[in-house]
């Protein structure tokens, strides 16, 4: 396979998971804005800071606001990090790609685009938000059924997987960051209502609230949920669950091409870190040291990645 | 000439007949119903069929494929035009049917003229015995852009130039085919052919059970083969093949994309390969692996900046040099241009008779030179009957179409024409034949050309049977091409 392929790949899909995520904290601070508009505002400011969008969007509109804040994520021409820009983005590498595809997976991500293309051409109206929001994941969705259910497993596929999952964590991972201070154990002493509500923010931003009370007994813990998103091999979207798929695909590569690359040790560096399984050690650490340096090690695994299997010249 | 304008098509028991032509000018040869007023034989069965059908369901179905077309993304770009980078070539559903009699003599002809189009290639760049024995000027070739002076003594492997080839036919009559253009450089449309077909066979199974058509779908197969034939001696083993397109913005990447996943071979760009080892290599996830066959649908100018244009961002340095050394084969080879140049076209017939002792099959259509006083003096005093086209141009750009123009169009082009005559060359507009397409007032018979696909290796030459059939949408234009408002149609050789 072409370098440039495999860079394709793994691309194609971090923008498909990037727009599904910015769909889900799109979704999460509306649930806010609706349910307790007092707090809206910073809840806006924390969701730009997660997508590394607050200086873009400050520069065109000032202060967060609802409504143009949404707007600044779902589709506007002026920001590069718009879910309309990355499904673009997606599907122009698909078209790169084209060859590594299926009919199916290449005509789910054309769907995709041509459908949000008609759906975001204007500012879309309070009342759509939702179902707007929801054909979002569901197209993103259904790109995914079609790589499960028509891809080959074999290198192609383990390029998307790694990409799928190296945006997944790092989305999880700065929602986290953003979120930190609500999670430390002195805070559970507060119990204030608000609180609560960023809790469920933090669950409904990944979409893990039915699965985090199903696992929990419905027991709204901070330290638990920090453990949850962190640690818990069993949730699809934690760090441990993402880099345990990084380290399995690498691994698949490795055999296919009996070679072991730099980029796998720093793999496994970063899963050794989960593997350790120890909520305490990471708060003794300091969450918020231990999610920098997350951030830190994988964009470094990322780029080792690109040099290793020659994305680029 | 103009088009008869008010032709009524009505269905009957036996099927759709033409009722009359309600104009008293020329009337074209119309493929369905010939001169006449009853379908043509091919067209029997279609006809009965197509007497039974609803129109509004047609229509639908027309939008169906539509719709099937930009979800499989068979779309190809506007040069300049931000608004619609992607665009569909519209589709229209009633089928171009031929009749294996009529298919297998045009076949013949296509053949002996891609041999005579590499034989000449092979002596243009070696003795050039056609110059000596005076069948040709030798200025054609010296003085000609196409010719590229460092093919000269390369002879590529197995002796092909033109690995694939695409020759344009018109039609006027039911025995009348001529050659329109060789295409030997980069034809493209083979991805349309396919699709047409795939997406009538989706749309109308009942039909093909009802007709027997002769099958497209071997083409991307019968492609690999045959550049897989002409893999160089450097070759080990099973022939790596790639296709080198300039890229997703180019206006045809959906068919390079297409080509090279049909036949399982990687599509690169020039920034994918170098030339490592003295061969030519591209950058995979395990490293550089040697190319053997390039299908380039890149041009002659862009395919080396070291040995070409040097600002070229689309081509790999030193692959002319790799080539030379038969590291690698280039499909088609550099240089073919120099066969399907304008001015080259009007000395076909001579060409095709000096290497096959044959007289051609297939007619040219007469072609004056502009270059020679008396044919330039004919041209002239002739403007509104006559098509004139620039040597080297492509796309329909740049041609006068004499019936069709207004006065001012006809004399700013003769200044034009009168400036560098040489430049230039004038044909007789021809009766194109007409085949119908369904409109919202039911068929409606439009102007057609065909471009067959030929492929050339050392042990055979393919030709799949049909090809494109290109239709000016609008009624009464001549011009064919996808950039100027054409649309393509299936088209159907039946079986014997």
């Amino acid at each position: 396979m072409l370098g440039k392929t495999a860079g394709g790949l793994f691309w194609m899909f971090r923008y498909l998971e990037r727009a599904e995520n910015t769909a889900r904290m799109i979704d999460a601070g509306l649930r806010i804005s609706l349910t307790r508009s007092s707090a809206a505002e910073s809840e806006w400011t924390s969701i730009l800071s997660s997508t590394g969008l607050s200086a873009a969007y400050s520069e065109i509109h000032g202060a967060p606001d609802g409504p143009k804040v949404i707007d600044f994520l779902l589709r506007d021409p002026n920001n590069p990090g718009s879910i309309m820009a990355g499904i673009e983005a997606a599907r122009m590498n698909a078209r790169v790609v084209r060859t590594a595809l299926t009919r199916e997976v290449w005509e789910a991500v054309n769907e995709c685009y041509m459908v949000l293309k008609r759906l975001l051409a204007q500012q879309v109206q309070d009342r759509d938000l939702p179902r707007v929001l929801q054909v979002i994941r569901q197209r993103s969705a259904f790109v995914r059924g079609a790589l499960h259910g028509t891809m080959v497993r074999n290198h192609i596929y383990n390029f998307a997987r790694i990409g799928t999952f190296f945006e997944r964590a790092d989305n999880t991972a700065r929602i986290l960051d953003q979120k930190y201070y609500i999670l430390l154990p002195s805070v559970r002493l507060v119990g204030s209502p608000s609180d609560n509500v960023q809790w469920d923010t933090i669950l409904r931003a990944t979409s893990t609230t039915r699965a985090y009370q199903t696992l929990h007994d419905g027991e709204v813990d901070p330290k638990a949920i920090a453990k949850f998103l962190i640690l818990d091999g069993r949730l699809p979207r934690s760090l441990a669950f993402c880099y345990g798929k990084i380290g399995d695909n690498l691994g698949y590569l490795e055999q296919e091409y009996a070679t072991r690359h730099t980029c796998q040790s720093l793999a496994d560096a970063l899963c050794s870190k989960f593997k350790a399984h120890d909520m305490n050690a990471i708060f003794d650490y300091g969450l918020h040291e231990f999610i920098t340096d997350f951030l830190r090690d994988s964009a470094a695994l990322g780029r080792q990645i690109e040099i290793d299997y020659r994305f680029i010249e | 000439m103009k088009p008869a304008n008010c032709v009524v098509f009505v269905a009957t028991l036996r099927g759709i007949c033409r009722l009359k032509v309600m104009s008293g000018r020329p009337t074209y040869f119309d493929e369905m119903f010939g001169h006449g007023t009853a379908a043509r034989a091919p067209y029997a069965d279609y006809s009965k069929w197509f007497a039974d059908e609803d129109t509004a369901r047609l229509l639908s179905k027309s939008e169906e494929a539509e719709a099937l077309f930009r979800l499989i993304g068979v779309t190809f770009n506007v040069y300049g035009d931000p608004d619609a980078t992607e665009r569909l070539i519209p589709f229209d559903l009633v089928p171009r049917i031929i009749a294996a009699r009529e298919w297998a003599k045009v076949a013949k002809g296509i053949e002996q003229r891609v041999r005579a189009l590499n034989a000449f290639l092979h002596d243009i760049y070696h003795r050039q015995e056609i110059v000596r024995a005076g069948r040709l000027p030798a200025e054609m070739i010296a003085r000609n852009d196409a010719f590229l002076p460092e093919m000269i003594g390369v002879s590529p492997p197995g002796d092909i130039y033109t690995h694939i080839v695409g020759t344009d036919l018109v039609r006027t009559g039911d025995d009348e085919f001529f050659v329109l253009e060789d295409n030997a450089r980069t034809p493209s449309g083979v991805s349309y052919m396919l699709e047409n077909r795939e997406t009538m066979l989706h749309m109308f199974p009942e039909l093909f059970s009802k007709i027997k058509v002769q099958s497209v779908g071997q083409y991307p197969r019968s492609l690999r083969k045959s550049l897989s034939a002409c893999a160089p001696d450097a070759c080990n083993g099973r022939p790596t093949i790639a296709v080198l397109t300039p890229g997703i913005h180019n206006s045809a990447y959906y068919e390079h994309a297409f080509l090279a996943d049909q036949m399982s071979a990687e599509l690169v760009e020039g920034h994918d390969l170098r030339v490592v080892d003295g061969r030519v290599a591209m950058r995979t996830t395990r490293g550089y692996k040697p190319i053997d066959v390039l299908y380039r649908r890149v041009d002659d100018e862009y395919l080396d900046p070291m040995n070409f244009n040097p600002d070229s961002v689309l081509g790999v340095p030193g692959i002319m040099d790799v080539y030379r050394a038969g590291g690698i084969t280039i499909a088609n080879a550099p240089g073919t241009g120099i066969a399907d140049d304008k001015a080259i076209y009007s000395y076909m017939p001579d060409i095709v008779e000096f290497y096959t002792g044959e007289k051609a099959i297939l007619q040219n259509v007469p072609t004056h030179r502009c270059s020679e006083p008396q044919a330039l003096k004919y041209v002239l005093d002739n403007l509104a009957d006559l098509v004139v086209k620039e040597v080297h141009g492509s796309g329909g750009y740049g041609m006068l179409v004499g019936p069709a123009a207004s006065k001012k169009e006809i004399e700013d082009f003769r200044a034009k024409l009168e400036a560098a005559p040489g430049n230039y060359i004038a044909q007789p507009t021809l009766a194109l034949s007409t085949v119908p397409i369904l409109t919202d007032a039911g068929l409606a018979p439009r102007h057609v050309d065909l471009r067959p696909f030929v492929l050339v290796s050392p042990d055979r030459i393919d030709i799949t049977p049909g090809g494109l059939t290109r239709v000016a949408l609008t009624e009464g234009s001549l011009v064919v091409n996808s950039s100027q408002g054409g649309g393509t149609k299936d088209t159907w050789v039946l079986e014997e």
